[in-house]
């Protein structure tokens, strides 16, 4: 198995998963730019962002069951990375909403969240979001000690609404986020029978 | 056909109808693809371009009149009419009847004409373009997930149909029932929905003189991902009740079930008009996007009946709209 990789290795690792973690947003501005965002270019810029979104939290989620699989850590020193990609496109799916959908119409918004219950799962997610953003750094994890593993355990519960606010979105054909709640069970299910089986040992 | 559609000189021949550079250019396309992630390097084509250009056979229709409707409407463009599609038959995502459509044949077509009529008959596509005489009708159509686009369409009154189909007294609804055929088109082997797709009017909506049934847009023969060769047209109501491709013309006593109720009876009724005060459980229904303003277009308010009101509210009189949505 190759050597784990040094701090600098894990620097530069962190700036090349970053420029690439750009393509997407450099994609739609490109799009835009040539006005060949499809038909309804603002439901593109909300599909596109809140994929990639979804994508990078699910990325954040399999730095654990990478370790239980294979026994690697290293790779948890990219974790708070992707959690923050993931934040970056949450903002901008959020922004994309609050503003090129609704033109920020403070009481449209308010209706369609509080009326339309895919929306109101997205933007609880959303706003879950937020704390994990803000003590993700070093400082923060530090400063809460015990309590920072618990209040980072709430990414499951986004995850989970993440998925409901994709399923329900989906008119008919639900195949796509079939296949990320597919994905996500599978995270989650090998923390489970890890969980389980560190128990059973205890036992 | 010959009759009525008049080929343009730059038009191509039946037998080419998806050229083979088409299927080239494909090729093309994921073979730079490939190279360029190869190389590290995403080019400017391919990743950065989803509009793919299909070369499709367009036709003119010969003889058809204007008529005064929507004639202060600024359309929608043509390219966006047929590449933003609801047509689950060849796909669900918006963009997909447009590809998987081309090879699609909409002649030779006979409309089944049955129920309660005076004597049960088939009519040729051809036959129908001789009911009566098309004209153009501009129309609002507001999709019940939000969006709305004002389209050209060439047909006729569904009234002209009707009469021609002579039901009897019994006829108090007619059904609408759309080809399902596996071999093209291919999403019909999956159940997404209850194939045939099924739509559904009262009689005296049928009859309003705003329904029609068309045979094309843009003054061209109905292009196959927007209904080839026939659909139907109800401006007042939300997208889903056009029917496309319609193989038969069933009248009934009883209100027919339509395929969208069965999918989902909370959210889409036998009605289905458009209102902005009735909110749909995913979508608000009272503003609608205006699809063609590009990026940073505001969204417009939805107007009751889709702004058809002074032509037909009278029909739901009476009628609690909140319960029949």
């Amino acid at each position: 198995m190759l050597p784990a990789p040094s701090k600098k290795q894990i620097f530069w690792l962190k700036g090349v998963i970053i420029a690439i973690a750009m393509i997407p947003l450099i994609r739609l501005f490109i799009l835009g730019w040539q006005d060949s965002l499809g038909a309804n270019p603002i439901q593109f810029v909300e599909h596109s962002t809140g994929t990639w979104a979804l994508v990078m939290l699910l990325i954040t989620l399999s730095m654990t069951p990478i370790r239980l699989l294979t026994g690697l850590t290293w790779q948890i020193q990219l974790r708070g990375m992707f959690g923050l990609l993931m934040f970056f496109y949450v903002c901008l799916h959020f922004l994309a909403y609050i503003w090129l959908d609704f033109w920020f119409v403070w009481e449209d918004i308010a209706y369609d969240i509080g009326k339309h219950p895919f929306v109101l799962v997205g933007f609880s997610a959303f706003v879950l979001t937020i704390p994990l953003a803000f003590t993700s750094n070093n400082f923060m994890m530090r400063r809460l000690k015990g309590r920072w593993k618990t209040l980072h355990r709430l990414v499951y519960i986004i995850a989970i609404l993440v998925i409901m606010h994709f399923w329900w979105l989906v008119k008919k054909d639900i195949t796509e986020p079939f296949i990320y709640a597919t994905v996500l069970a599978m995270l989650l299910g090998i923390r489970i029978y890890f969980n389980y089986k560190k128990i059973l040992k205890k036992a | 056909m010959a009759l009525i559609v008049t080929r343009r000189a730059s038009d191509s021949l039946s037998s080419e109808i998806t050229p083979p550079h088409v299927f080239h250019n494909r090729r093309d396309f994921i073979k730079t693809a490939g190279l360029s992630l190869l190389a590290g390097a995403a080019t400017a084509s391919g990743l950065f371009s989803i509009n793919a250009e299909a070369a499709v056979q367009r036709q003119k229709i010969a003889g058809f009149s204007k008529s005064s409707y929507g004639a202060d409407e600024k359309l929608t463009p043509y390219e966006d009419v047929t590449t933003y599609n609801n047509y689950y038959e060849f796909g669900t995502g918006k963009n997909d009847p447009a590809h998987e459509a081309l090879l699609f044949k909409p002649t030779p077509w006979t409309v089944s004409i049955e129920g309660a009529v005076k004597k049960a008959k088939q009519i040729s596509i051809e036959d129908i373009f001789k009911i009566a005489p098309l004209q153009e009708r501009i129309y609002r159509m507001r999709c019940v997930e939000g969006w709305s686009m004002v389209i050209p369409w060439v047909g006729f009154p569904l009234a002209d149909l009707i009469k021609c189909a002579e039901p009897t007294g019994n006829a108090k609804y007619v059904e609408f029932i759309s080809l399902a055929d596996e071999r093209s088109m291919p999403r019909v082997r999956v159940p997404i929905l209850d194939w045939p797709y099924t739509e559904g009017l009262r009689m005296d909506e049928a009859m309003n003189p705003l329904t029609i049934m068309a045979v094309g847009l843009y003054g061209e023969m109905l292009p196959n991902q927007n209904g080839a060769p026939m659909r139907l047209v109800v401006p007042w109501k939300y997208g889903f009740k056009g029917a496309k491709a319609i193989v038969k013309i069933r009248f009934t006593d009883k209100m027919p079930q339509t395929t969208w109720m069965k999918a989902g009876p909370n959210e889409y009724g036998f009605y289905a008009n458009v209102n902005p005060e009735v909110d749909h459980p995913r979508w608000t229904q009272s503003s609608e996007r205006r699809i063609g303003g590009g990026l940073f277009s505001p969204r417009i308010k939805t107007k009751m009946f889709n702004g058809y009101a002074e032509q037909v509210a009278q029909l739901y009189t009476g009628m609690d709209l909140r319960k029949n949505y």
